[in-house]
């Protein structure tokens, strides 16, 4: 049973007042994620937002233990916090998870999250997908969008980004999800999922980004809707192999709602200002193959 | 049961100390000449005779990280590599000191790349010396086994890693006895590792290693913690104290066990040399020949072996060194450019002490180039020549190079 939003906790484990920008999208996430796992965890995190968020010593942003690690290290850091927990008879006090962005789980920490979902290592590994290196500056990363302007993609970036779930899936671990920081009951219901399961649990979470992405912080939770109206993100879980959409994408793809234009969401951001049409054109036809794909694993109808 | 005698390699040795310290979580990726460390390693958690959690990781990177996420967490660790394997973990090699873990590192001294070069010099470990760790270099396999037991014991006391550094082949791959103590031996020595510093608990919660300011700041209760600056400099605090705390260590395990190893330094027929040859590791248990052979000769030459590296044992070196009339330091590793490492922190050591000897500086067995008893005895003949004819100081000499010119 999906959670309704009057029914989320309101236990909190992320204290009031924190350095993330205005409008974060992980600031509103890490609360449903935070609450999913009762604060009954240990958290790793490596030089990302999150950092930030975190707070400076001697003082945090957060009420759950918090392990900072190197860029590249997060699945390890996890894989020996998870080790250290079952070699000291302490494994079953608390679930593990590791919490990065977008360039540090898919560029820089994709060689030992794939070691450690090869090990099915037992922890939770979520990514906030922002889409560039934004504590950085906005730089591109391997997940940031075609036609996005970055700092380091001043005419905007030419590839589409990896298909980070698909990279986890494809290790056959237990559970693979995507989700959006948009969707706060989608976010609690995906992790409190996870939490009862073992082994290697990968929850993607694209993660609108008022600074990064250009738009006003008031917007966060209508851009992150938007992304998922028009395909760009889809919501879906795979349980053991098994696929199946959920939250708004599964109500668009059992409707056969028209998505909305991808043209229209690239209208709300400057990120994608002066994007030429035929861009714009490939991007749609990107998105639609994608997600014809996902609805035919969903096994629903589709009518674009 | 009584200590038993095997003959085993350097690497087993390194294993066997592992097993005797009850390690908990082992963290390794292959590379020449360590692989058979982690290998044996692996085979006894497969056959439960150690009862330890083995994660086979992708990277060295990744085994210094599961090392450290471990540590955090309260549990005894161990990892081993080598040369490359020790530089791609760079990173964290700086971060487990930097966030105090007591960490034990066995490094199989390897040449590092490129070009490709499997065996021996000490390059590698030399090159992460300003890292922040404790560092022992070993002369034999009966050595590698007490001084990794030893580590143990000088990581937890001290919240500081410990790299223990034997010369891949020339002792990870070659067979001599070993006396190993029986597990109530080490016991006594080495109590389980129970950290009050074990500070993940989501009943009490901390934020570990935040971003932290140059300056103190204040807590929430307005009480100063300290900047970054401060940590660094109790971190190098950490490192003097252990000046004391590795020949304690040493001492407490000839108590338990019957054997020690000189603390920071050893030496050998020292005490009326004039001529001092130095070095760390295999190298300077070969210059004891050397010296033996020379003395025959009638020069009267002594050997003082660098067990600590870091922190470094100014004292002890000091006090050995005043009235020489020579010292010889033979390096297995260059800083490109300058000269060998251990050559340049003992001249520095040594700069305005009163009676202190010349330091001069040879430079050998790169690469695993064999050196031979007469090219050390020839280059401790020159030395000697050297400072007799007034030389205060001279360019780096290098043994056994074949280039024109």
């Amino acid at each position: 049973m999906a959670t309704k939003i009057l029914d989320l906790p309101d236990a909190s484990y992320v204290l009031p007042g924190n350095r993330s920008c205005a409008g974060c999208g992980i600031g509103i996430a890490l609360r449903q994620v935070t609450a999913a796992l009762e604060g009954r965890m240990v958290m790793t995190v490596p030089a990302s937002c999150l950092t930030v968020l975190g707070g400076m010593f001697p003082i945090s942003s957060v009420d759950v233990p918090w392990i900072n690690v190197a860029f590249p290290s997060t699945a390890a850091a996890a894989s020996g916090i998870a080790a250290g927990l079952r070699a000291t008879g302490r494994a079953g006090e608390m679930t593990v998870l590791a919490m990065a962005g977008d360039g540090g789980t898919g560029d820089i920490g994709i060689q030992a999250l794939s070691g450690a979902a090869e090990r099915n290592e037992d922890f939770i590994y979520l990514c906030y997908d922002n889409e560039a290196y934004m504590n950085t500056g906005t730089q591109r990363s391997g997940l940031t969008p075609a036609g996005a302007r970055t700092t380091t993609t001043w005419a905007g970036k030419r590839e589409n980004p990896k298909d980070l779930p698909a990279i986890m899936e494809a290790h056959g671990i237990p559970y693979v999800a995507s989700t959006s920081a948009a969707f706060p009951t989608d976010v609690y219901d995906k992790v409190a999922k996870a939490r009862t399961i073992g082994g290697l649990r990968y929850i993607h979470m694209n993660t609108p980004c008022p600074s990064g992405w250009g738009f006003d912080p008031k917007d966060t939770i209508r851009l992150g809707k938007l992304a998922v109206d028009c395909g760009l993100v889809v919501l879906y879980e795979v349980v053991d192999g098994q696929f199946r959409l959920t939250g708004r994408s599964k109500m668009l793809g059992k409707t056969g709602r028209s998505l909305v234009p991808v043209a229209d969401y690239i209208a709300t951001q400057s990120r994608f200002r002066g994007m030429a049409p035929e861009a714009v054109e490939a991007v749609q036809a990107w998105v639609d193959s994608r997600w014809l794909r996902y609805v035919g694993r969903d096994g629903g109808a589709c009518l674009l | 049961m009584a200590p038993e005698t095997s003959v085993m390699t350097g690497n087993e040795a390194a294993a066997t100390a592992a097993r005797l310290a009850r390690v908990q979580v082992i963290a390794a990726y292959p590379i020449t000449p360590q692989s058979p460390v982690v290998e044996q390693l692996a085979a006894w958690v497969e056959s439960g005779e150690l009862p330890a959690e083995f994660v086979a990781v992708e990277s060295e990177h990744s085994a210094m990280t599961v090392c450290i996420g471990a540590a955090t967490v309260g549990a005894r660790t161990f990892t081993a590599t080598s040369a490359n394997g020790l530089a791609y973990m760079f990173e964290q090699v700086w971060w487990a000191p930097g966030a105090r873990l007591p960490i034990v590192m066995c490094i199989a001294n390897r040449a590092m790349a490129a070009p490709w070069n499997v065996l021996n010099d000490q390059q590698d470990s030399m090159s992460v010396r300003d890292a922040g760790w404790v560092q022992l270099y070993c002369r034999n396999n009966q050595e590698i086994l007490d001084t990794t037991v030893q580590a143990y014991l000088i990581a937890e006391k001290l919240h500081l890693p410990v790299m223990v550094c034997y010369d891949g082949f020339l002792l990870s791959h070659t067979m001599m006895p070993v006396s190993v103590p029986d597990a109530e031996q080490i016991d006594g020595f080495l109590p389980p590792f129970t950290d009050p510093w074990t500070i993940v608990d989501p009943g009490d919660p901390r934020n570990i290693g935040p971003v932290t300011l140059a300056d103190p700041r204040n807590d929430t209760e307005g009480v100063a913690a300290p900047g970054y600056m401060e940590i660094r400099a109790l971190h190098h605090r950490a490192l003097l104290e252990a000046l004391a705390v590795i020949p304690a260590v040493d001492s407490a395990y000839h108590d338990a066990v019957g054997r020690s190893w000189g603390g920071l330094v050893w030496e050998h027929l020292l005490e009326d040399a004039d001529v001092v040859l130095v070095a760390a590791g295999s190298l300077a248990m070969q210059l004891t020949l050397t010296a033996e052979a020379l003395r025959e000769e009638g020069i009267k030459v002594g050997v003082l072996g660098i067990r600590a590296y870091r922190p470094f044992p100014i004292e002890a070196l000091r006090e050995r060194l005043v009235g020489r009339s020579v010292a010889l330091v033979f390096d297995k590793a260059l800083s490109y450019g300058y000269e060998g490492p251990i050559c340049s922190d003992l001249r520095g050591c040594l700069l305005g002490v009163e009676g202190a000897p010349p330091v001069f500086g040879a430079v050998c067995g790169l690469g695993g180039r064999d050196v031979s008893l007469e090219q050390l005895a020839d280059a401790a003949r020159g030395a000697v020549a050297d400072a007799a004819a007034g030389m205060r100081t001279r360019e780096t000499d290098w043994i056994n190079l074949h280039l024109e010119g």
